[in-house]
């Protein structure tokens, strides 16, 4: 029901993030959705990639600091209201959204985030029956 | 095989008194020695003094005070006792500032000197079944040659491996079975690191037992992390180039304060701004006169190093006094806003914070006519993905580092790798940006 997400420290300095790019491109790893949370010192970039453990290995390997989490990433109809329908189910119960962000797959709406109540979100996405997208999904995102 | 605890029994067991009656002498002889140098001659003329007059320690504040830039003006050999043809080595050190500093040895010094760092190894368990490998740079620089001699007078098998190349170092250690290790801290957390890198267990795969660091101000909690990491005893070494180098004080196996060989040095701690001394305990700046030296004798040394005297025995036996850890240089102190700061303070603070790494670098600027002081440190790894929590990390560092030091620092958390030390330099800690008016 989850998948891999890669949270990267990256200091506000030009070349940081070219640097962690690069560590993409040179081991053939499709980044599929991206995202930076900011502050006026540093970011944290966030991405979902098609092979995130071997990504984890490289940046490590290239002195990045990286973290690896399970983060939820539910698929939806791509059509009007299907977010708010969906993130009603989690606000009904008291569960808040940490942060959250969406891209296009297959012609799908993923909708990926985090909560602040693992374990409730669990139950809520089973109990409605929510098709949650797969890692070996997005290894195959030819 | 049964050794005694110490090197040198008579010398090290000696009581208070035994140790002051034999300062008094020496410093009497070292005294009259001292008028062969006309520096001293003329000093002592400018104070009106005559050898005679210093009858025993207590005549000591009689003496005038020597300082790093009396060695200096007198570059290179304006403050020898003995004729060059009787001395057998000079060191220098570095001159980054004016002149360099020139200190010259007899054989006799040679030797003395030799005997020293022996006592100091062996005070920290060396024995002849030892292998002891020195990563600190031969040459000029007094550690390399000081701690050979030293280790080779216990009659350890010595490994003179040098500076840098670390994997070469970590080779070394397995192949040569090094038990007993000679380093600089930070290149101790670099051999670790490296050590990790190749997958090599300092506590399996060595037979590392005891380190010896000096030459860095470094806190306790980053002498008990390099002890962890390796699985070793880490013993503090303090040296001084202008003394000879390492061997003039050294922590016993009890690691609390660095026994002074008092047959060889007077010390007192005064404070830098009145040269008064200070009282008991508290801390000052480290001022020593010698007693052994023939080539060149140096009167009440103003050494810049702060420290203290530990009241009371040591457990270990030897009555020798003991210093505090050094607490960073008095030129090393910042000024920030009417405020002294040490750096040490600042590293005791952070290594506290077990998501940083053990570097870090304090930059001093004037923005806009107002004084600021910018710490940047390194994050170990990535332990949240939420940077909220990143922020109240810094938050907290700001805190505890403006409890201690009292003015409010700007805290910046970098990637690691940033900040890390080179291989055979002393890790950089302060850049100071302002401009001197």
């Amino acid at each position: 029901m989850t998948i891999n997400q890669l949270s990267i420290f990256l200091e506000n300095r030009s070349g940081t993030l070219t640097k962690v790019l690069d560590i993409f491109k040179e081991n053939n790893i499709q980044i599929i959705a991206s995202t930076i949370a900011d502050t006026a010192e540093y970011g944290i970039l966030r991405i979902i990639c098609s092979d995130p453990q071997k990504a984890y290995s490289e940046l490590e390997k290239g002195g990045i600091a990286v973290a690896l989490s399970d983060v939820f990433a539910i698929e939806l109809d791509n059509k009007p209201g299907q977010a708010a329908d969906t993130i009603k189910l989690f606000s009904n119960k008291d569960i808040s959204i940490i942060y959250m962000y969406s891209f296009l797959f297959h012609g799908k709406g993923i909708l990926v985030f985090r909560t602040d109540n693992t374990d409730e979100a669990r139950e809520v996405i089973l109990k409605s029956k929510l098709h949650s997208v797969t890692g070996k999904e997005l290894a195959d995102w030819e | 095989m049964d050794y005694s605890p110490y090197f040198n029994p008579p010398i090290e067991t000696m009581s208070r008194e035994e140790i002051r009656s034999l300062q008094s002498a020496s410093l009497r002889r070292v005294v009259r020695h001292c008028m062969n140098s006309e520096f001293y001659r003329k000093k002592f003329s400018e104070l009106g003094i005559t050898p005679d007059d210093i009858k025993s320690v207590d005549d000591l504040r009689k003496l005038p005070f020597t300082s790093k830039e009396d060695l200096r003006e007198n570059y290179p050999f304006g403050l020898s006792c003995v004729p060059l043809k009787d001395c057998v080595r000079l060191h220098s050190s570095s001159g980054t500032t004016g002149n360099p500093t020139v200190v010259l040895h007899t054989q006799k010094d040679l030797d003395d000197w030799a005997e020293a760092v022996a006592r100091c190894l062996w005070m920290v368990g060396s024995r002849p079944e030892d292998v002891f490998q020195n990563s600190a740079g031969y040459g000029m620089f007094t550690a390399g040659l000081g701690f050979q001699y030293g280790a080779e007078k216990v009659g350890m098998l010595t490994v003179p491996a040098a500076a840098g190349n670390t994997t070469r170092q970590i080779k070394f250690i397995k192949d040569f079975g090094t038990t007993v290790l000679h380093a600089i801290p930070s290149y101790a957390s670099r051999i670790y690191e490296v050590m990790k890198a190749e997958g090599v267990d300092p506590v399996r795969d060595t037979k590392l037992r005891v380190l010896c660091i000096g030459a860095e101000p470094h806190s306790e909690q980053q002498r008990k992390r390099i002890e962890e990491d390796l699985g070793v005893k880490a013993y503090n070494s303090y040296g001084i180039s202008e003394m000879m180098g390492p061997g003039v004080a050294f922590e016993c196996q009890c690691q609390n304060g660095l026994h002074i060989w008092e047959d060889y040095f007077i010390v007192e701690i005064i404070n830098p701004d009145t040269l008064e001394p200070v009282p008991e305990g508290e801390l000052g700046e480290l001022v020593i006169t010698t007693l052994k030296r023939e080539a060149m004798p140096l009167l009440r040394y103003r050494t810049r190093d702060l420290t203290r005297i530990i009241p009371g025995e040591c457990p270990c036996g030897r009555h020798h006094l003991r210093l505090s850890r050094l607490q960073g240089r008095s030129d090393d102190m910042i000024i920030l806003k009417g405020v002294n700061i040490f750096p040490i303070q600042v590293e005791k603070i952070l290594l506290g914070f077990e998501e940083l790494g053990t570097d870090f670098l304090i930059t001093l600027e004037n923005k806009e006519s107002n004084d600021t002081m910018t710490v940047e440190v390194e994050l170990k790894g990535l332990f949240t993905d939420d940077y909220r929590k990143l922020q109240a990390l810094q938050k907290e560092i700001t805190r505890r580092l403006k409890d201690e030091i009292l003015v409010t620092p700007e805290v910046r958390i970098v990637p690691k790798g940033t900040l890390a030390a080179s291989d055979e330099k002393k890790a950089v800690r302060v850049r100071d940006l302002r401009k001197n008016y």
